[in-house]
């Protein structure tokens, strides 16, 4: 079993530097510093002063790879490639492009975005598990049909539609919930309702669609036809037999989604004006700061691959038949 | 990009988009001309055929792609002689639908209106034929103009309009049905008031209820557009004045590009890469399985950002490859297609390589290699075939998911270009007009069912393309 884990865990590392490779090639080969530059002090004060100045204070002056004019270490470690992207490996991701502390910015910003995911994941799952059994339940009746049309009608409707219809009648037509804003502590509770409730809903169409599928698939297996055949009630095998297995699958699809959590949603974020993660990748992306979107693609490559980990290690936990092998 | 000249008063201008429509629908007839021959092919076609659902979305979808195709259709009018004598062009370029659509183009308003009003959203001064100035809500320019009183006379216009087009459209729907019942008859061999009787009462292979049904339904849309949107703004206008539903249709073609092109540009690479792990193994296996949990493991989201910052700036860089704005907005729409695509090919890659892993196993393919027949033969002839259906039904179900993700990636403003009419676009600027009084809801009621409609027809569509394709569902 550790044996296993650590493994994985080595699998990692190349999968790691690749991705450092890619956001290495992306930033700074394809486009140049002089590029960036060039975008971020606009086009009327460019000039091969400025751009030299912005380069250096924002540590673009050195040569990509080798720098030729230092010997010894110093050679590899005073390049671009070593101070921007080998630092990443270590967390380091360095100042913004407006010379704000990106380390710390994650750490202060990650508590909203938490705040928002975590009861949204918790409270769709339960939902979309109960839906799901039902339409299970009701297999092959009108109450199915009706409930899986219902859910490719709702897949079909974008999620701003949700948040932009959510926000005008919770807010604006009854009044029930501020429009948008962030507080920390119980006061901010009045905050998340409707972020929370807007995410969950979005999610049934495709939630429920996909748990019916595996319910289903469940539901026609040996096992099931014996627990029927020994007399036990439907609801029954439902619940004690069907429930347990179908939660495999359930449980290994949520559990690499939980670490991404982290980054938090970037469009319930930004239409709500929650203060997390997702809303500063967006602002980011709008203010096209490269080194703080980098940082961010390098965060969620790693939080991905430890959801691949987890996602292994809970299956060998859940299902003996993986962890015999 | 390039530029064909036919006749003096038009020149045919095509974009990268276009040219990637143009080979799209290439390879569709193909596939209908291949897939004709082959039974196995028209099997589950003929499944679909039968029903209900997915014919009337797919008469829907028809509709949609009509629209698209007209629009991708791109030429520069003639403006007039050069001094050297040779012809000048338009800057601007135009397309067959938009020609089709003038009016709706060409009644341009100052600012919001509301749908169906024949004054302006905003009050301003208005010099009465008495000198003296009033402040009040002006007449449109072109919205209810042809009317006279409209307070009181636009209700009955609206009314007889209505009527109008209900007529025009029961009697298109009339011959159109004849027409098919005749078509029906002669291929049937059947007497043709037979086969009426068996539409009716659908003993037809076809569900003839539904199809007819719908395309009643659209038939009367495209009547009553027709009858109204010349001389009102059905859905309003926006806050230059332009009219919403010339904006919505527009729109069709973007979210068609972004959900075909998308998966047709990754599609080799995905269809190659993923047979060749599963069927060589070994280090070429391990290779493309690095290669795609590396590309997924970053998030989806951030390199599509990533990526278009950096198309930004080499457009910027090299502004004189794109001689219109429309160039440059189509450049920026097909880096857009690639990078989605990239992040989008790593699924199917996996699913075929999966499925190439089961297929070298099988007995044929082992007496194919039994035989010495080469390796590339075995993928074209044996492999390939039979991991089409999952090629098509990967990318029948993610057309409409890439439609939805449009409207994100252009709210958060790593999406089409700015310039270019997109649903996202429609929705990213008319979300702040929610907080005016009274609100401006018209732009994003029009862009949402249109949507809307496209998403849900596609994917009742791809549902019954599934259920006929996947091995695994048809028994």
């Amino acid at each position: 079993m550790l044996a296993y884990i650590t493994r994985r865990i080595f699998y990692a590392i190349p999968i790691l530097i690749g991705v450092n490779l890619i956001t290495f090639a992306l930033f700074f080969v394809v486009n140049t510093p002089d590029n960036i530059a060039r975008l971020q002090l606009g086009v009327k004060n460019v000039t091969p002063e400025a751009i030299q100045k912005w380069k250096a204070n924002h540590g673009y002056d050195k040569p990509l790879l080798i720098n030729s004019e230092k010997s010894g270490l110093a050679s590899v470690t005073e390049t671009i490639f070593y101070t921007k992207s080998v630092r990443l490996f270590v967390f380091d991701f360095g100042v913004s492009d407006e010379g704000r502390d990106i380390s710390h910015d994650i750490t202060t910003r990650m508590w909203p975005s938490l705040a928002i995911a975590i009861p949204s994941l918790i409270v769709g799952l339960l939902v979309n598990i109960t839906l799901s059994m039902l339409l299970a339940f009701f297999r092959g009746t009108y109450i199915d049909l009706i409930g899986v049309m219902t859910g490719v009608v709702l897949l079909s409707i974008s999620i701003m539609f949700y948040i932009i219809l959510g926000q005008f009648v919770m807010s604006k037509l009854w009044h029930l919930v501020p429009i948008s804003g962030y507080s920390e502590g119980v006061a901010g509770i009045k905050f998340l309702i409707m972020p929370v409730l807007i995410g969950v809903f979005a999610g049934i169409g495709g939630g429920t669609r996909w748990y019916r599928t595996i319910f289903l698939e469940e539901i026609n297996k040996d096992y099931v036809r014996t627990a029927r055949a020994k007399g036990l009630s439907e609801l029954r095998v439902l619940f004690r037999h069907t429930l347990h297995n179908a939660m495999i699958p359930i449980l290994t699809g949520v559990v690499i989604v939980i670490p991404t959590l982290f980054l938090g949603s970037l469009l319930t974020e930004s239409f709500f004006g929650i203060p997390g993660l997702g809303s500063y990748t967006i602002d980011a992306i709008h203010a096209q700061d490269f080194s703080i979107v980098r940082a961010m693609v390098f965060l969620g490559s790693v939080l991905y691959i430890i959801g691949l980990i987890l996602t292994d290690i809970s299956y060998t936990l859940v299902d003996p038949r993986i962890r015999l092998n | 990009m390039a530029e064909i000249r036919f006749i003096d008063s038009f020149m045919m201008s095509v974009l990268w988009t276009d040219w990637l429509i143009y080979i799209l629908l290439g390879l569709i007839t193909l596939y209908v001309l291949y897939a004709r021959r082959h039974e196995h092919l028209c099997a589950p076609w003929r499944q679909i055929l039968t029903r209900r659902l997915a014919m009337s979305a797919s008469i829907v979808l028809l509709a949609f792609i009509t629209i698209g195709v007209l629009d991708s259709v791109h030429f520069r009018e003639a403006e007039g002689l050069k001094t050297d004598g040779t012809v000048r062009y338009s800057s601007e370029v135009t397309s067959l639908f938009e020609q089709l659509v003038l009016p709706l183009k060409r009644n341009v308003e100052k600012t919001y209106s509301a749908p169906f009003a024949s004054r302006l959203y905003a009050k301003e001064n208005i010099e009465l034929p008495d000198g003296s100035v009033t402040r009040n809500y002006p007449r449109l320019l072109h919205g209810g103009a042809h009317l006279d009183n409209p307070a009181t006379q636009r209700g009955g216009d609206i009314v007889a309009r209505i009527i109008t087009a209900s007529w025009q459209a029961a009697l298109f729907v009339f011959v159109l049905v004849m027409l098919f019942a005749a078509w029906r008859s002669r291929r049937k061999q059947l007497p043709f008031p037979c086969v009426l009787k068996r539409m009716w009462q659908g003993r037809d292979t076809l569900p003839w209820k539904s199809m007819i049904t719908t395309l009643a339904i659209l038939v009367l849309f495209i009547c009553l557009a027709i009858q109204l949107s010349t001389v009102y703004h059905v859905f309003g206008t926006d806050k230059v004045g332009q009219d919403v539903f010339y904006l919505t249709l527009k729109s069709v073609r973007t979210g068609l590009i972004i959900g075909t092109l998308t998966t047709l540009i990754m599609l080799p690479f995905a269809i190659m890469l993923g047979i060749m792990a599963g069927f060589f193994r070994g280090w070429v296996d391990d290779l493309v399985q690095y290669i795609y949990t590396t590309l997924s493991s970053v998030p989806d989201i951030l390199l599509i950002a990533a990526g278009v910052l950096l198309i930004q700036v080499f457009i910027e860089n090299n502004a004189e490859l794109f001689p219109t704005l429309q160039h440059r907005a189509d450049a920026k729409l097909v880096f857009l297609c690639l990078i989605l695509g990239i992040t989008s090919w790593t699924g199917l890659c996996r699913l075929l390589r999966g499925e190439s892993l089961k297929l070298r196993e099988v007995d044929y393919i082992q007496a194919a290699q039994a035989f010495g027949v080469s390796n590339m033969k075995i993928i074209m002839r044996h492999i390939l075939p039979n991991v089409m259906h999952i090629v098509l039904i990967v990318i029948v179900l993610g057309f409409s998911g890439l439609v939805l993700a449009e409207a994100v990636l252009s709210y958060v403003g790593v999406g089409v270009d700015p310039s270019m009419t997109s649903w996202g676009n429609m929705i990213n600027g008319a979300r702040l007009e929610m907080a005016r009084e009274p609100i401006v809801w018209w732009s994003l009621v029009a862009a949402f069912s249109l949507m809307f409609m496209l998403v849900l027809s596609a994917n009742l569509f791809a549902d019954a393309v599934r259920d006929a394709f996947d091995p695994r569902l048809r028994k």
